[in-house]
């Protein structure tokens, strides 16, 4: 019975570590394609107009922080889930 | 399960624990709740000093054309001047200058001993400080709104977005509202500690990985590997000690800038 219940500790301990590399990967998903967006727009305007690059590198930072957020907290969850 | 990379016992690569990582031994006035220093606490006494120093060596041998340390000093305030006080509040931002200015220099002084040897911790990788600032600038923004627009008409205009039909009205407000006065202080300062913390474990990471392979003579072949990744590493976190003290101040410029001025 004690053997069960370590086995079972072990497998919620695997399941632990797979959920949590899990989460961060499904996690990265979105900000990565989020932040590819950001940063290729924000090229393209600067390309179109070079003038205003200084608002649109400001402006794209910004937005960078933003989406980035999500990801973030992703791993976050990671770092609780793995050692806390 | 406090390691990463433990490969059974004996031969495998030792990843250290998150707990040696991260917390620090006390060693100056041990047993003391208030007056304790670790390593972490004096990282923030020296992100408080160093930006002192600077500026009070500029001005005290400031001249018309600025030499040495004043070029330093007059360069940041300028690039704060610019980038973040003019692109985001406009000439009425300018009296919150020094307090922005003073976030900035604090914050990328705990992030840039990241990477400075033997030192090589950032202290915003611990969540206090961050979580500290951020609520800092909660009530200063805050503040700025309620002073600059009073007390109720803040509150409306916060929650209430100029142009919404009114079915979506109540919908609208809560997410507004949750989003300014909740997500705001928890993501900025979630997104200092993270970026920091993810940059500590990256340089720990290859760090490690440097470590064993030249202990191990047989795999020396192969050092050069993961030693490259490593420095180019420490590259990219500097810039991101520096890109991290940037958005930080910059999304208070942004804050203020819209506690002072609501939209219409």
């Amino acid at each position: 019975m004690i053997d069960l219940l370590a086995q079972a500790d072990n497998a919620l301990d695997g399941l632990k570590a797979v959920g949590a590399g899990l989460g961060y990967g499904l996690a990265a998903i979105g900000p990565g394609v989020g932040i590819g967006l950001v940063v290729g727009n924000a090229i393209t305007a600067m390309a179109r107009q070079p003038e205003s690059a200084g608002m649109v590198r400001t402006t794209m930072f910004l937005g960078i922080a933003f989406t980035e957020a999500l990801a973030l907290i992703g791993f976050v969850v990671f770092i609780l889930l793995n050692f806390a | 399960m406090n390691s990463l990379l433990a490969a059974g016992d004996g031969g495998g690569l030792h990843f250290p624990s998150i707990e040696s990582l991260l917390e620090w031994p006390g060693f100056l006035f041990e047993g003391n709740t208030f007056l304790e220093l670790n390593k972490v606490g004096l990282i923030y006494l020296w992100a408080m000093v160093a930006p002192l120093v600077i500026f009070t060596l500029a001005i005290r041998k400031s001249s018309l054309v600025p030499r040495g340390v004043q070029t330093v000093a007059e360069s940041s305030v300028d690039f704060v001047r610019e980038n973040i006080v003019m692109q985001t509040m406009g000439p009425d931002g300018m009296k919150f200058m020094p307090f922005l200015l003073s976030l900035f220099f604090f914050i990328f002084f705990a992030n840039i001993t990241e990477v400075i040897p033997f030192i090589q911790f950032p202290a915003n990788s611990r969540m206090a400080a961050p979580a500290f600032l951020a609520i800092v600038v909660w009530v200063v923004f805050n503040g700025v709104g309620i002073k600059s627009q009073g007390f109720f008409s803040y509150f409306k205009n916060t929650i209430i977005p100029p142009g919404v039909p009114g079915a979506l009205l109540p919908l609208v407000a809560v997410i507004e509202f949750v989003s300014t006065f909740l997500v705001r202080p928890f993501s900025l300062a979630v997104r200092l500690f993270a970026n920091m913390l993810a940059g500590h474990l990256l340089l720990v990471t290859f760090a490690v990985l440097c470590e064993n392979l030249w202990a191990k003579n047989i795999l020396v072949s192969i050092i050069w590997a993961p030693f490259i990744v490593l420095i180019g590493l420490t590259g990219f976190e500097i810039l991101v000690a520096f890109l991290q003290a940037f958005i930080f101040t910059i999304l208070t410029a942004v804050y203020i800038g819209g506690a002072l001025h609501p939209e219409h």
